[in-house]
């Protein structure tokens, strides 16, 4: 356990010289040895008129998970959605800056949405599970829908991912139930496993467990300690409590600007900004 | 203690009054709901006690009978009634169905407002003028009355009904699944045909069921259109029978007996538009998306 606690510094955590699947960032001024995710300069986004995020500056450790907190408002949404695109259902929207993850942008002319989504997923506030499938379909949908034909990959996959999501041991019995009849918490965990079953690089959670009871929080929480072992996982949350129990890095964000970013700890216990003290006081937000 | 009245508590004299005016216009507006109940077993009544005795297994399976001949039966117009009912949701239900998915998933505002004002004007078209635009369209040119443009006339008149429902119930679908399937990686046009509409396929299905019970009375569309015959066709390409046209046939004749028939082939119309709104209950009893 010792090495998931959320303030021990992220530089510390892999071992140095393994050598990685993903090509490391050596620019990264920081921290030399941090793994960067994504890479984010000057980055802004307008709806229609009405600016959003201005300017944004921030580097995402992978294999780590960071939390994103400030009052409601304030763009920690609509930053995670940029994240991987998903703001662009909203018709009128406009970027500048520039958004890369391993190195690549993902704002590229020549990158396909739908690709980019493919390696970012997202779990949502509201648990979301296909009405019309069974637990076993909703996991598997993802890889379906894109041509995973391979029976026994997909029957590997399903235990994989449902084990990952800590729920294989509540459903392995009755896999083709539908998936709304399970619980709220399961159904977000379900929702977990749909998205870990496609094996994205990233997986944002946008308030995740913002409708779930204490019990359903905890579990959720607990399977995002395990998540960052392999994951690089960034959650958005309105429980500070949350963003100090399960991430290593926080960032806060107000009217549209990210104001601080750094370890967890030194954001809960010793912020640099008054504003950021304020918020994590309780004083605001 | 004061004993000026609050003008907001009545006195029981205001009180009595109140509660007499709501109960009675709480029951006035009962019996408004069931007049309107009323004329559906008016409709019924008249039908089973004038075309019951006429209602055979004859009128089921033979021809009609020449004039001044007594016996025979509708088989034609109901096998007729069949295809043409085929015919036109083979042109209203892909049609409608696409089009209210264009509606619910694709259309920028401004065309979705000028689509769905001319969709809704479409619905408003007397019938009388689908079957005289098809004549034109269709008959005319060809120089004979057929089931196909008679089928032609009844699915233009199914495409704006299938295109308002199916739009209807795709915007119920909420936005929460598209967003997690575009969150997947799957293309939009999957999310779209094995997400959305599977999700609402009870909804489409139920409307479209509605617009073909619609169609299956229309008697004008058909006068012009596939004119209606005595026997059965065996080409599309020639004119088809129907039991709104039999019936008018026969409803407008001299005879006592062709008027019972008539009376029993409204009975037949009744009973399956009956039994396509019997469906549509039991296909929207659980239509719930959460």
């Amino acid at each position: 356990m010792a090495d998931l606690s959320p303030a021990k510094p992220i530089a510390a955590r892999p071992p140095a010289g393994v050598p990685s699947a993903v090509p490391r960032n050596p620019t990264s001024a920081t921290a030399g040895e941090m793994e960067v995710a994504f890479d984010i300069a000057g980055f802004s986004l307008w709806y229609g008129t009405n600016q959003a995020l201005f300017g944004v500056d921030i580097r995402i450790p992978a294999r780590a998970v960071t939390a994103i907190i400030g009052p409601s408002g304030c763009g920690k949404s609509t930053f995670l959605r940029a994240l991987n695109r998903m703001h662009e259902l909203t018709p009128g929207t406009r970027i500048a800056g520039s958004l890369r993850l391993f190195g690549e942008d993902l704002y590229a002319a020549s990158i396909d949405p739908v690709v980019v989504r493919r390696r970012v997923g997202m779990v949502f506030q509201k648990s979301n599970p296909f009405p019309t499938m069974s637990i076993a379909d909703n996991v598997l949908v993802g890889l379906r829908l894109n041509g995973v034909r391979d029976r026994k990959l997909l029957r590997d996959r399903l235990e994989e991912s449902l084990r990952m999501a800590a729920l294989w041991d509540e459903v392995k019995d009755h896999l083709d139930r539908p998936g709304i009849s399970l619980s709220g918490g399961q159904q977000q965990r379900l929702c977990i496993a749909r998205a870990l079953a496609v094996q994205p690089e990233v997986l944002l959670m946008d308030e995740p467990c913002s409708a779930l009871d204490p019990i359903a929080t905890a579990k959720i929480e607990e399977l995002i300690n395990e998540l960052r072992a392999s994951y690089t996982v960034i959650i958005v949350t309105h429980n500070m409590q949350q963003a100090a129990r399960v991430s290593n890095r926080t960032a806060f964000f107000y009217l549209g600007k990210l104001v601080e970013y750094d370890q967890t700890r030194t954001i809960f216990m010793n912020p640099s900004n008054p504003q950021t003290e304020a918020y994590v006081a309780g004083r605001f937000g | 203690m004061s004993t000026d009245p609050s003008p907001f508590t009545p006195s029981a004299r205001q009180h009595a009054w109140r509660k007499l005016v709501s109960g009675a216009m709480a029951g006035l507006m009962f019996i408004c709901a069931v007049v309107v109940m009323a004329p559906i077993f008016m409709v019924l009544y008249f039908l089973i006690r004038e075309g019951a005795s006429a209602l055979d297994w004859n009128f089921l399976t033979q021809l009609p009978k020449p004039s001044g001949e007594l016996g025979g039966g509708m088989a034609n117009a109901i096998v007729g009634t069949f295809v043409l009912l085929a015919m036109a949701a083979a042109i209203g239900v892909p049609i409608g169905v696409m089009g209210g998915i264009y509606l619910a998933e694709y259309g920028s505002e401004w065309a979705n407002s000028w689509i769905r004002f001319m969709a809704d004007v479409l619905n408003g078209v007397p019938s009388i003028v689908w079957g005289m635009v098809v004549w034109g369209l269709l008959v005319v040119p060809f120089k004979t009355f057929s089931a196909y443009a008679g089928g032609v006339a009844l699915g233009l008149m199914m495409i704006p009904l299938v295109m308002r429902t199916t739009e209807e119930v795709l915007l119920l679908v909420p936005q929460g699944y598209r967003e997690a399937g575009l969150a997947l990686g799957i293309a939009r046009w999957k999310i779209i045909t094995v997400i959305v509409v599977k999700t609402a396929l009870k909804g489409i299905i139920t409307g479209i069921l509605i617009a073909t019970a619609r169609v299956a009375g229309e008697t004008a569309p058909l006068l012009f259109t596939a004119l209606g015959n005595n026997f059965w066709s065996h080409r599309l390409s020639e004119p088809i029978s129907a039991l709104p046209l039999q019936i008018f046939s026969y409803a407008i004749s001299p005879y006592d007996d062709w008027h019972r028939q008539a009376w029993a082939g409204a009975l037949v119309l009744m009973a399956l538009i009956l039994t396509l709104n019997v469906l549509v209950r039991i296909l929207s009893r659980d239509r719930k998306f959460n």
